[in-house]
Formats: C-alpha cells, structure tokens, sequence
C-alpha cells in the first residue's frame, strides 16, 4: 500500500515538473525575453518603466544567466505563490486568475460527476441487457456523444436554445448576479446554470465511459463465481450489484486519469463558446495578446491541478480495491 | 442419401475456401460483414476524392469576397419545371433595409437562372498538373457567383459551399498527415519499448504516462500561439500537424509495445531466433507482417482526434489562420451566438466533421474487428 502511494506521488511530481518545463518552454518562445514583452505593453499603455525597474525584474527572474538558472529561478517564484504579473490587466496574476481558476473547478468536477452519474447505470443496463434495443440505442447515442468535439456540440446547443427557447444558454451566472460578490444566491444561481456546461463537458467521456463499463461487466459476468452466485439463489440484482459490479468499478475510476485531463482540456474552448468565467477565455486572450507569462502560468496551474485530481483518483482506487489497498512490495 | 452427399460436398468445398485463403482475403470477409464499417468506408472513399476534386466541385474561387453578397442565406435549388427535369435557380438580389439598415435578400421567382453541369469557370490546376476550368456546377445567362448560393455565403460574401470543399481537402489531408507523424513515433518508441523492454521501456512508459496525464489542448494552444505571425500558409499547416502529432503518438505506441509483448513469445518468433535471424529480420520480417493489421486500425482510429484537434485549434484562431481554408477555420465564424442568430448556415461545416469523424471510427472499429482473422 505504501509502495503504491509513493509511486503514485513520485510520478505526480514528475508530471508536475515536467509540466512547468514546458510551460516555461512556451513562455521562453515568442521572441526578446517577457520583461521586453512587459516594457512593450506598458509604454504602449502609457505608462512608463523606469531602468531601475527593468533591471529589477531582469535581476528577479535572472534573465541574464543561463537557462536552466533561469528555469530554476522561475519555478521557485511559482512555488512560493508569486506569479508575476499579467500586463494586460496590470495586475498580479494571482488576482486574475484565482477565481476563475476556482471555477475551472466546478465546471471540470460537474462535468465529471454527471459523466460518473450517467454512465455507471447506462453501463450496466447495456451489459445486463446485451444486445436489448436500450443497448443499441445507448451505443448510438455513445458514438455521437464521441464524435461530436465538445465546443461544436455548445455551438448546436446554444443555437438551439437560442432558436427554439429563445433563452440565450451561455454564462455560469445571470446578468445581474455576475459582478457581485459570493452568496448564497450567487451560489444557488451558479448550480442552476452548472447542467448545461456539465453536459456538453461530460458528453464524449460519458461515451467512453459506458463503452468501458460495459466490456468490464460482461467480462466479469462470464466468470464462474456470477454462476455460483446464481445457483444460490441470490435475487438478480444483488448478484449483479454485489459483487461483478464492483469489480468492474475498478478500471472505472482508474480511467479517472484520463477522463480529467480530457474535461480541462475541453473546458478551455466549450467555456469560450458558452462564454463561462473560466480559465479558458483568460487563456486565449493572454495567448493572442502574446502575454506568455500569464498563458505561461495557466497551462502550468490547470496541469498541476489535473495532476492533483488524477492523485486523488489513484487514493479513491485504493480505498475502493483491497487488491492494491493489501498489497505488500 | 444423394442430398446429404451434395451437403457434405459443399461444406468441404467452403472450408476449403476458408483454409486456402490468405490472411488478407480473410479479413476483407470479416470487415464486410460489418456493415457500418462498410458504409463509413464508402462515406470516406467519397470524403478522399471531394479531397482529390474540391476545386472541380468548387464553383467560385473560394478567396472570392464581395461586401454586397455578405451573409447571404442558403439557397434553395428547384429540380423540376414545368414537369420536366431542368435544375434552376431563382435570381437573388440584395438591398438594404430601410429602417433597420440590415441587408436582406430577396428571391425573383420571375427571373430563373438554369444550372448547368460539366461548365468553365475558374481556372484550376487538376491533381495540381493538369491545368483546366471544368467544374461540376455552373449557370447559364448569368455570373455565377452572383447567383449560385447552395450553402449561402460568409460574413465577407465568400461562397460556403466552395470554401467547404477547399476546407475538406486541408482538415482530411492534415488529419492524415499529423497520423503519419504520429505513427511513425509510436511505431519506433513503442516497437523499442515492447521488443528491448527493461530500462528504455520503463522510461517510454513513465513519458507516455505523463503525456497522457497533461491536458492537451491548453498545451497545443500555448505551442500553436508562439508560431510566427510572419509564417506562409504552409509552414503554418505543417508546424501545426507536428504540434498535434507531438502529443498524439502515445496510444499507438501503447497498441505497438502490446503487440510486440505478445509476439515475442510465440513459437515463430522463438523458431526464427534460434535458425539465427538477425534481430532486425526478425522485427521487419516477421513480426511486422503479423501485427501490421492491428497498426492500421489503430491508425484509423487515432485520425479523428487529429481531425478534431486541428478544427479546435483554428476554431480558437490559434490552429490554421486565413488565406488556409479548414473545417475549423470556417468554423471559427460561427463563434458567437449573434453570428449564429443571423446567420444559422454558418454552422453546416460542423456536418462533415461529424460524419468524417464517425466514419473513420466506424472504419476503424471494422478494422480492429477484421484484423485477428484467425481468433
């Protein structure tokens, strides 16, 4: 058990570094250093740098010494929480970000919940129900979640719900409520707009989910302990739920790992379509300004933050199977 | 008596068959019995030569832009005249709303514009050699770009239905090429990781874990951005399909590394190390040929994605910028929902790029299905 968990973190840590090397790699790449970057967009602002100033930073981030001193310095400003500035609001990152990277959050564990929530009955229905016409039509309506990319199924929705609804379905929070400081109708008003994002979100790994669920549970309905099972006499559903069905479970939060990095990834561009307070505008807008430092700083953090759930998953499937919980190495 | 004879003969003569066919005509009989692999296969084979004939089904020059044909809606083609079989199309003319000042577009049932096939139009260069002016559609009496609308036209009067043809050819072509570079990744780490195993496969699988565990498209994006402005539209196409390939080896090297886990251990492989094969025969010679099926599936399926990422990627502004023409790129217009109130035609490319997408995993499906003809 204990030889699991340092593995798991040891190769979180590694996911992480190399995260920030790459991150690092794409705010290296435009171009003159970022503080030329920063003196640039500040004069054209109107405002002015002083030499002092330049120096100051330059020194900071040592970008005068060699790029890995460079690297080293960078990432320990990052550990300590300091995450420079974003030029184009003048602000410390830190500011621009938090919130929306809280939201990234609950967008991302919407997404996930309605995924698990779907495709964990759908899953066992198809595997119980082989070949029913539910089956099929479940296997259908997979293939589509699977083939439509995220952002074009928020492009169909928020027409539809434009043209038939006349509602216009973008946003995480109603007008009025979206500048406004966090309360308990904010709140409630966020859960209410959370469905539509979640689905869209969740839609192509449900698919892939109910297709895993599925093969799991038809593997494990074959084997013979399900028959011993039977011939006992044991109700229909207490057979299936018992025991295959949390066998099955088990890939089922191990894919987890995947399913994660997946929904962050999709969430940056649905979340441009439904115009959601999350990362992912920020994001685009930081890359098309050429303001790397802050793109630089939200690639890292959503990796990071992939990272952290993907180590939560691998916790959860220890605490769910006592084979890897038991075992000794 | 005689009938059970006629039985027995023609059981012999079709497990004759099944035994004296190859492994490749064995798998062809498998994968038509998957019927949807069969029609998406048809649906691909008809995507490659809108590939190979976009400028000929093209009927204006897709770069074609006039302000007075801005937003013009789809338009629709009337079949039959009179009874009689005569494809046509009534006159469109523009004008300019009074009071709101919006551009609306009113049909003229009285002036009808006959569609003609096999017509000259822009001059093209057929397979990128044969220089012509043939295209598909054309009309009679009239310019045809002032009068032919079947998908309507874009926010600068461009031709839709011409630019989708331009776009298939660049988002199916880069697909394609983004899955080479993949392939050919995957094959060489993957093939090193399950054939040496050990130190060089505990490294390759520790990297493709963590690849994996990365959230993709903020990354391309981040890559995609710092491309130089001042790039031509081909270096941009090609920095693009390495970008995607980059971070899109892993699963086909996943599928590589567990084919030659497996083969190692047959008795062929065994029999040809002991006669003394070099190590090389024996991985091109010998176990190649036996999982080549098995890549190619893989291959098949792991092309959507590449599709996907590219329409994403351009759909952001960051992917394949204007003059390029691709799924995403025109997609990129439909972004926000006053585009889309307006103007709903704007959204027909996200069309193909379901149907290519299903196609191929149908396709692939069939293949993975078909590719083990002796299991």
């Amino acid at each position: 058990m204990l030889g699991y968990l340092v593995r798991r973190l040891a190769l979180a840590v590694v996911t992480i570094i190399a995260i920030s090397i790459l991150s690092f790699i794409i705010i290296q790449l435009p171009p003159g250093d970022f503080v030329t970057t920063y003196i640039a967009t500040m004069s054209a602002g109107g405002a002015t740098v002083s030499e002092a100033e330049v120096e100051a930073l330059r020194e900071q981030y040592g970008l005068n010494q060699p790029m890995i001193v460079q690297y080293l310095k960078w990432a320990s400003q990052m550990l300590r929480g300091n995450f420079g500035m974003a030029m184009e609001w003048n602000r410390p990152v830190k500011d621009v970000i938090g919130d929306r990277l809280a939201l990234t959050v609950v967008v991302s564990l919407a997404a996930v919940i309605f995924t698990w929530a779907v495709a964990l009955p759908i899953g066992i229905y198809s595997a119980v129900k082989r070949y029913s016409i539910g089956d099929y039509i479940f296997t259908f309506i997979g293939f589509i979640g699977l083939a439509i990319p995220g952002f074009m199924l928020a492009l169909i929705v928020m027409y539809v719900g434009f043209r038939y609804f006349n509602a216009n379905i973008g946003g995480l929070f109603s007008p009025d409520l979206a500048d406004a400081p966090w309360s308990w109708a904010k709140f409630k008003d966020m859960l209410a707009h959370l469905p539509i994002p979640a689905v869209v979100l969740g839609l192509s790994g449900t698919a892939q989910l109910i297709r895993i669920m599925r093969s799991n549970l038809l593997d494990e309905l074959r084997k013979p302990y399900v028959m011993t099972a039977r011939a006992r006499g044991l109700p229909e559903t207490r057979v299936i739920l018992k025991y295959p069905v949390r066998v099955a479970l088990n890939p089922f939060i191990s894919t987890i790992g995947y399913l994660l990095p997946y929904i962050v990834s999709g969430s940056i561009i649905v979340s441009l379509v439904l115009s959601l307070p999350t990362v992912g505008p920020l994001l685009l807008k930081a890359l098309i300004a050429q303001d790397m430092f802050l793109a630089g700083t939200i690639i890292l953090l959503l990796g990071v933050m992939t990272v952290i759930g993907t180590f939560i998953s691998d916790l959860l499937l220890m605490w769910v199977d006592p084979r890897i919980r038991l075992e000794r190495r | 008596m005689v009938e059970q004879e006629i039985i027995e003969e023609t059981t012999t003569e079709a497990e004759e068959k099944i035994s004296l066919a190859t492994a490749g005509q064995l798998m062809w009989w498998r994968f038509r019995k998957h019927k949807l692999a069969m029609a998406s296969a048809v649906v691909l084979i008809l995507f490659y030569l809108v590939v190979i004939f976009a400028p000929f089904l093209a009927y204006v020059d897709p770069e074609l832009s006039e302000a007075q044909r801005s937003l013009m809606p789809p338009q629709p083609i009337h079949w039959f005249r009179d009874g009689r079989f005569e494809p046509h199309v009534y006159a469109v003319k523009g004008a300019r709303d009074p009071k709101t000042f919006k551009r609306v577009y009113v049909t003229d049932p009285e002036t009808i514009i006959p569609l003609r096939f096999f017509v000259h139009g822009f001059p093209y260069k057929l397979f990128g050699v044969i220089p012509t002016d043939r295209h598909l559609l054309g009309v009679e009496g009239a310019a045809i770009e002032e009068s032919l609308f079947i998908m309507g036209t874009d926010l600068n009067g461009r031709d839709l239905f011409s630019r989708l043809m331009f776009a298939t050819r660049t988002s199916l072509t880069i697909g394609l090429l983004a899955v080479a570079i993949s392939l050919f990744l995957g094959v060489l780490l993957g093939g090193i990781s399950g054939y040496f195993s050990g130190t060089a496969d505990i490294i390759i699988q520790r990297v493709i874990e963590i690849l994996r565990s990365l959230p993709t498209i903020p990354l391309w994006m981040g890559l995609a951005a710092a491309l130089p402005g001042s790039w031509s539209v081909q270096q941009v196409y090609l920095a693009i399909t390495v970008i995607i390939s980059l971070l899109g080896w892993t699963e086909l090297a996943r599928v590589v590394r567990g084919r030659f886990l497996t083969l190692r251990e047959e008795d062929f492989i065994t029999a040809a190390e002991l006669v003394g094969c070099s190590r090389s025969r024996i991985i091109f010679r010998h176990m190649v040929p036996s999982f080549l099926s098995h890549i190619i599936a893989a291959t098949t399926l792991a092309i959507p994605a590449m599709i996907i990422s590219e329409t994403s990627l351009s759909f952001l502004g960051l992917g394949l910028r204007p003059p390029a023409i691709s799924w995403g790129v025109l997609l990129e217009q439909a972004q926000n929902i006053q585009a889309l109130a307006i103007s709903p035609w704007l959204l027909t490319p996200v069309v193909p790029v379901i149907l290519a997408v299903l196609a191929f995993n149908f396709v692939g499906d069939g293949l993975r299905d078909a590719a083990d003809p002796y299991g």
